[in-house]
């Protein structure tokens, strides 16, 4: 019910209703920008946003899906790294 | 898909189990005395079972199901109402698809739309209006539903009307919200919680500070998340730290949607259409105060309550929970799913006889779908 997802927008379609062209994974359909509207509809264009039952809700912030991403990637390589000391260990123990 | 498969990275995953694992052992955390983390949204519960987050976490973590999900918290007498305002022949009945299979005392939206009544499942309230803009001769009425994410939705739609004149529209109002429903649970004496995952898209709407009572007065940990996998996980570990290092705040992992302060145009559109009714009724948690919203009497043009004589706007009614059903203790986690006698047998997601059986955010639904038939083979 809540679930939104990611969209680009495309085109404006009609400026005094807010309205806007958005592609979601290939599917384009109509939505309204109001949500976002509080800066210039044009520079919208090309942005990516979160759409919610036909409303663009938020503007999806890269750098900060960046930054969260580089902390789960580093506990990731983290994990790597640990996984292939204990492996490296376990084949030195089998050598001696 | 962009900032959905960075998200399900299975190598980041394996690093947040492993960090998870290591706190929760400095934490103590165990099987026997598990730290409980409520996800408080339905959204939530069902990306935990879709991916068996469950399964994958520490044994010493439990997750306890919230009461976010609209569709499962909504009493009979609502549905019954919608279908009544349905059956009127005068009236095009739209509605989100979730909430066509809710079982009502007579019937549910779909079986009525079986009957005859033209009820239409749209995807946005804008397309309910477009339907009033096309059939000036017909009533078209939009069943309002779900939390903050969803209300500015509706609120810009009656604006939208108000400002064109479209007298043929209206909205029968059961959006509610989320820290009153919080609030009743942090209460109540049997409920035992360690944190929360707080719910993303609501925090997107009304921003992080609305739950800074939750750290403040109870001394419980939130983190705002998002609704992948990799968001959950790390959601949970930054609860769990903070659990380790004794804080109580209030954490946002979900910054590349949230904002602190939230959506300034949203928030107020919902100020402008919507008030807080003194009280609202949520199905297996009762009566709770200023936990819904009504239409304001500026709007009342655009009220479906004031149109149709039903809903708060009428004499209340109590309907009583079918027969058997133990909806009610599944919500505040008294019982799981699967202590409930009809789970799997008098209901399924195919003959549901509770809401949590019908949502695919209800509890009871995610562990059927995803869990069900495991479930009921270690019950045999």
């Amino acid at each position: 019910m809540c679930l939104g997802i990611p969209g680009q927008i495309v085109r404006l379609t009609d400026e005094d209703r807010q309205m806007a062209l958005a592609d979601v994974s290939g599917v384009q359909r109509e939505v309204s920008l109001a949500p976002v509207a509080d800066r210039p509809l044009a520079d919208l264009v090309g942005e990516w946003v979160l759409i919610h039952v036909g409303f663009a809700m938020a503007l999806i912030d890269e750098k900060e899906a960046e930054e969260t991403l580089e902390a789960l990637r580093g506990l990731g390589e983290a994990q790597e790294t640990l996984e292939q000391m204990a492996e490296s260990a376990k084949s030195l123990e089998v050598t001696q | 898909m962009r900032y959905v498969e960075e998200f399900r990275d299975p190598k980041a995953a394996r690093g947040v189990l492993a960090e998870i694992a290591r706190v929760a052992d400095e934490i103590g955390a165990t099987r026997d005395a598990p730290v409980r983390i409520m996800e408080i949204c339905g959204g939530h519960t069902h990306a935990i079972f879709r991916y068996g987050l469950d399964k994958l976490v520490h044994e010493g973590i439990e997750f306890i199901h919230g009461p976010g999900c609209p569709v499962c918290v909504l009493p009979m007498a609502r549905v019954d109402e919608c279908v009544e305002i349905a059956e009127d022949p005068r009236v095009i009945f739209t509605t989100f698809g979730d909430a066509m299979r809710v079982p009502g005392t007579r019937k549910s939206l779909l079986q009525a739309k079986a009957d005859g009544a033209d009820i239409r499942m749209v995807y946005s309230p804008l397309d309910a209006l477009e339907l009033a803009r096309r059939n000036p001769e017909r009533e078209v009425v939009f069943f309002g539903l779900g939390f903050e994410t969803t209300t500015p939705s509706t609120a810009l739609t009656i604006q939208a009307a108000a400002r064109e004149g479209i007298p043929n529209f209206s909205v029968f109002c059961n959006h509610i919200t989320v820290p009153p429903p919080i609030k009743a649970l942090l209460d109540d004496p049997h409920m035992l919680l360690d944190g929360f995952v707080g719910p993303g898209h609501v925090s997107m709407v009304i921003g992080t500070h609305p739950y800074d009572f939750i750290s403040e007065d109870y001394g419980k940990p939130l983190v705002v998340a998002g609704f992948e996998p990799l968001d959950l996980l790390q959601s949970v570990l930054m609860v769990l730290e903070q659990i380790r290092d004794g804080r109580a705040e209030i954490e946002n992992q979900y910054g590349r949607v949230v904002p602190e302060h939230g959506n300034p145009v949203s928030l107020a559109s919902i100020r402008d259409v919507y008030e807080a009714r003194p009280t609202f009724e949520w199905r297996g948690l009762g009566e709770i105060d200023a936990s819904g919203l009504r239409i304001r009497p500026s709007y009342a043009a655009y009220d479906a309550e004031e149109k149709f004589g039903v809903g708060y706007a009428a004499p209340r009614r109590v309907v009583a929970e079918p027969e058997g059903c133990a909806c009610g203790a599944v919500m505040t986690g008294r019982m799981k799913p699967t202590q409930c006698a009809q789970f799997g047998c008098g209901c399924t997601p195919d003959m549901p006889l509770g809401a949590l059986m019908v949502s695919s955010e209800g509890a009871c639904a995610a562990y059927w779908t995803y869990g069900g038939a495991r479930v009921l083979e270690a019950a045999e």
